[in-house]
């Protein structure tokens, strides 16, 4: 298939009446590419991508879920001790972790929503992004068209996965800046007393909030792959987003359970919340490199096997 | 990769079949190869022993005793597996029964070292320690989104736990007599540091030990010698004791108690990470975060903390087969086979009650039974009793209200109780 076929193709399916911007954008890239094959080929697709899953209302709709998670947390603590008392108390067990520093230090409220939203909130919102990617569009019918593109289907997944990781830093930024805000308007901030007990000034504390706001999407990536291997295997996109749903909460289970222990370090969300060990002073480095050995390593399982599928699959609809 | 591959699999292809199988090979490798990483580079690390100059066992013994390192800062890995299962409480009255039976009354902060520490007596922590001289040491038990410091700093002795944030501090006289100034970052109670848990064993070994050097290792990337310790007398739970000594300062860098029944080992401390620079000034600096719960020991507590801690401490050495200090029992044999027979007031108690019978008065009656329901019945010259297993310690108390404890086989408690 040449170039000239390939933005003709595109620009017919445009016209044929799948009335996707994406395609026209997509095409368009391709055409500029097809003139001087500039880098700037693979950024079209790439591009394209982001507008499209950003601007879904199923993925505004998830972002404002995540954006509320730290407003209710932080109203709930500011109610609770409105009356001096202390949150958490009880040795602040049971709750998230951070609740008890929350009352004193707004940033920890960054920390504190990390913590309840990493095990259930933003997984789930990314696992949708993800499980949506490839069957999402099959079930649609606008897959074939986007594969007209002479884009070629590796590229493709590609852009896909770069969209899906865009989305997990953008959704975990949105909860530490909702957070932040929300702890800066009804808590005092300034010296971090870190989980070590050693002081640091806030600019310093913001630096680590920022890290571990970084630390928490790139903990998502492998989880990320596997809804895009997930997603490649079916047309349906309610059926990969349940099935990555589902695989999110048995291996969450399998991770609790003690009996299974041995396989705990190889379970992809076994080290999420190593994040906390970014506030510790010195950082405690050890489960932090392991956690991104393990990411990268699933990434690597799971973007290969989506590859595979992907690449050989027969396109039907 | 090509903009045309789509075009590739879609027919051109000689045998799409096989092309479409190929291609799944790339996960499967990639996974192969990582499997194989895990595997083998532990493997490949752990063969790489060190080339050391000959050493006897008695020159090493003077190693550590001459090793004066007051400065370091490092990671420490503790497994304590006492064979003890899904009791978590009971493990814990092994060594915390004097400390749950002195503050019995008090609320006690969730901050209180004595509390905290004896939560290491069972299963796998990493603590971070770091010492400078005698005045400055710091410990910290790293939970998962939460960790507990232990701070000492000339007079001042501050416990922190983020997890609720609560403070422990105690200051003048009462801390300068603390357990704190002792020269370990963590003399409370348990012996934390491969040091303190290898100077147990040395105390121990006199005279009844096969003192040995078995080879060298690394660990946390320095050259150490293995000190292998064995009890020469048959009927020790002990089967072996491991210290890796630094080949350059003489410290004390891992720990290994293995049971003589064999299997994993009941105690395993070393060093995962290790700095003997100077640590950082700010590590012994605390100021209470703004709101957090205080705790105050004022100086009598204090005192009375610190005879808690030292009794204690006292078990925590009976953990390796010594029972010693005031209000001693009756000590039956030496070394490692020693045996401590005390009496019971009210002729009942709890194995942990070794060297702090108070202790045992809170336990109720329910708890007793249930004690006793674990236990195996035996009998002998000196009537019937119940033995309280675990994979190192085992205690036999007998109907009379006499109590054997000892790190030492069921057999050898009584023929103990037999010969009393």
């Amino acid at each position: 298939m040449s170039q000239a076929e390939g933005a003709a193709g595109a620009a017919g399916s445009s016209a044929e009446g799948a009335a996707r911007e994406r395609t026209g954008s997509a095409a368009e890239g391709a055409v500029r590419a097809g003139a001087g094959r500039n880098p700037l080929w693979t950024f079209g697709i790439l591009r394209s991508e982001f507008a499209t899953t950003l601007r879904r209302w199923r993925t505004l709709a998830l972002l404002g879920v995540l954006a509320a998670v730290p407003v209710l947390i932080g109203i709930a603590v500011r109610i609770e001790t409105a009356d001096g008392s202390s949150a958490g108390a009880g040795g602040g067990e049971g709750g998230p972790a951070f609740l008890s520093q929350v009352t004193n230090n707004g940033l920890f409220l960054v920390f504190a929503a990390l913590a309840a939203t990493l095990p259930v909130f933003l997984p789930m919102a990314v696992g949708v992004i993800a499980g949506d990617a490839i069957a999402g569009e099959a079930n649609a019918g606008t897959l074939r068209y986007l594969l007209v593109a002479p884009a070629g289907r590796t590229r493709l997944l590609l852009a896909k996965y770069a969209a899906t990781l865009g989305f997990c830093l953008v959704a975990t930024l949105v909860v530490a800046a909702s957070a932040l805000a929300v702890g800066a308007l009804l808590f005092p901030v300034g010296d971090v007393t870190t989980i070590s007990g050693t002081t640091i000034g806030f600019g310093e504390g913001l630096v680590r909030a920022g890290l571990v706001a970084v630390f928490v999407a790139a903990s998502l990536t492998g989880f990320a792959a596997l809804g895009l291997f997930v997603s490649t295997l079916t047309n349906s996109g309610i059926a990969a987003m349940a099935a990555t749903v589902g695989l999110l909460i048995t291996v969450q289970i399998v991770d609790t359970i003690p009996q299974l222990s041995a396989v705990h370090p190889y379970l992809f969300p076994h080290y999420w919340l190593s994040f906390s060990d970014l506030l510790r002073a010195p950082v405690y480095w050890d489960e932090v490199l392991k956690n991104l050995e393990l990411q990268a390593l699933y990434a690597a399982v799971f973007g290969s096997a989506a590859w595979a599928r992907f690449t050989t699959k027969d396109i039907t609809a | 990769m090509a903009p045309n591959d789509s075009a590739e699999t879609n027919g051109t292809a000689a045998r799409p079949g096989r092309r479409k199988a190929a291609r799944y090979i790339v996960p499967v490798a990639v996974a192969g190869v990582a499997a194989a990483t895990i595997g083998l580079v532990p493997a490949l690390a752990s063969s790489g022993d060190p080339d050391l100059p000959k050493i006897t066992a008695q020159e090493l013994i003077e190693k550590i005793a001459a090793s004066d390192t007051e400065q370091f800062s490092g990671t420490v890995k503790i497994s304590t597996d006492l064979g003890i299962p899904s009791m978590g409480g009971l493990a814990g009255s092994f060594l915390s029964g004097a400390a749950e039976g002195g503050d019995g009354g008090k609320d006690a902060s969730s901050a209180d070292p004595q509390a905290k520490l004896t939560e290491l007596a069972s299963g796998t922590h990493t603590l971070r320690v770091a010492a400078d001289g005698p005045d400055k040491q710091r410990l910290s038990v790293l939970d998962d989104t939460s960790e507990y410091s232990l701070i000492h700093n000339g007079d001042q002795v501050w416990a922190y736990d983020s997890g609720s944030n609560a403070v422990y501090h105690a200051d003048g006289k009462g801390a300068g007599k603390a357990p704190h100034g002792k020269e370990q970052a963590a003399p409370e109670g348990v012996p934390t540091t491969p040091k303190a848990l290898a100077e147990q064993a040395l105390k121990a070994a006199d005279g009844t030990t096969s003192v040995t050097v078995d080879g060298t290792a690394r660990i946390a990337g320095r050259d150490a010698y293995r000190l292998v310790l064995k009890p020469e007398q048959k009927g020790s739970t002990v089967g072996s004791v491991t210290v890796a000594v630094d080949a350059e300062n003489g410290v004390p860098l891992k720990f290994t108690l293995r049971p003589s029944s064999g299997g994993k080992a009941v105690v395993d401390a070393g060093f995962t990470s290790v700095d003997f620079g100077k640590p950082a000034a700010s590590s012994f600096a605390f100021t209470p975060p703004k709101g957090a719960k205080i705790t105050e020991a004022d100086d009598a507590e204090a005192e009375g903390h610190e005879k808690e801690a030292r009794k204690a401490a006292e078990k925590a050495q009976g953990d390796l087969g010594k029972f010693e200090g005031e209000g001693a029992p009756k000590i039956i044999g030496k070394g490692w086979n020693s045996i401590a027979e005390f009496k019971t007031p009210g002729g009942a108690a709890l194995p942990s009650g070794a060297s702090e019978s108070e202790a045992s008065k809170g336990v109720p009656a329910e708890a007793q039974q249930f004690l006793d329901a674990l236990g195996d019945k035996v009998s002998g010259k000196f009537g019937s009793g119940t033995v309280f297993k675990t994979r190192l310690i085992n205690a036999l108390m007998t109907d009379d209200g006499r109590v054997y404890v000892g790190a030492v086989t069921k057999d050898a408690l009584v023929a103990a109780a037999n010969a009393g």
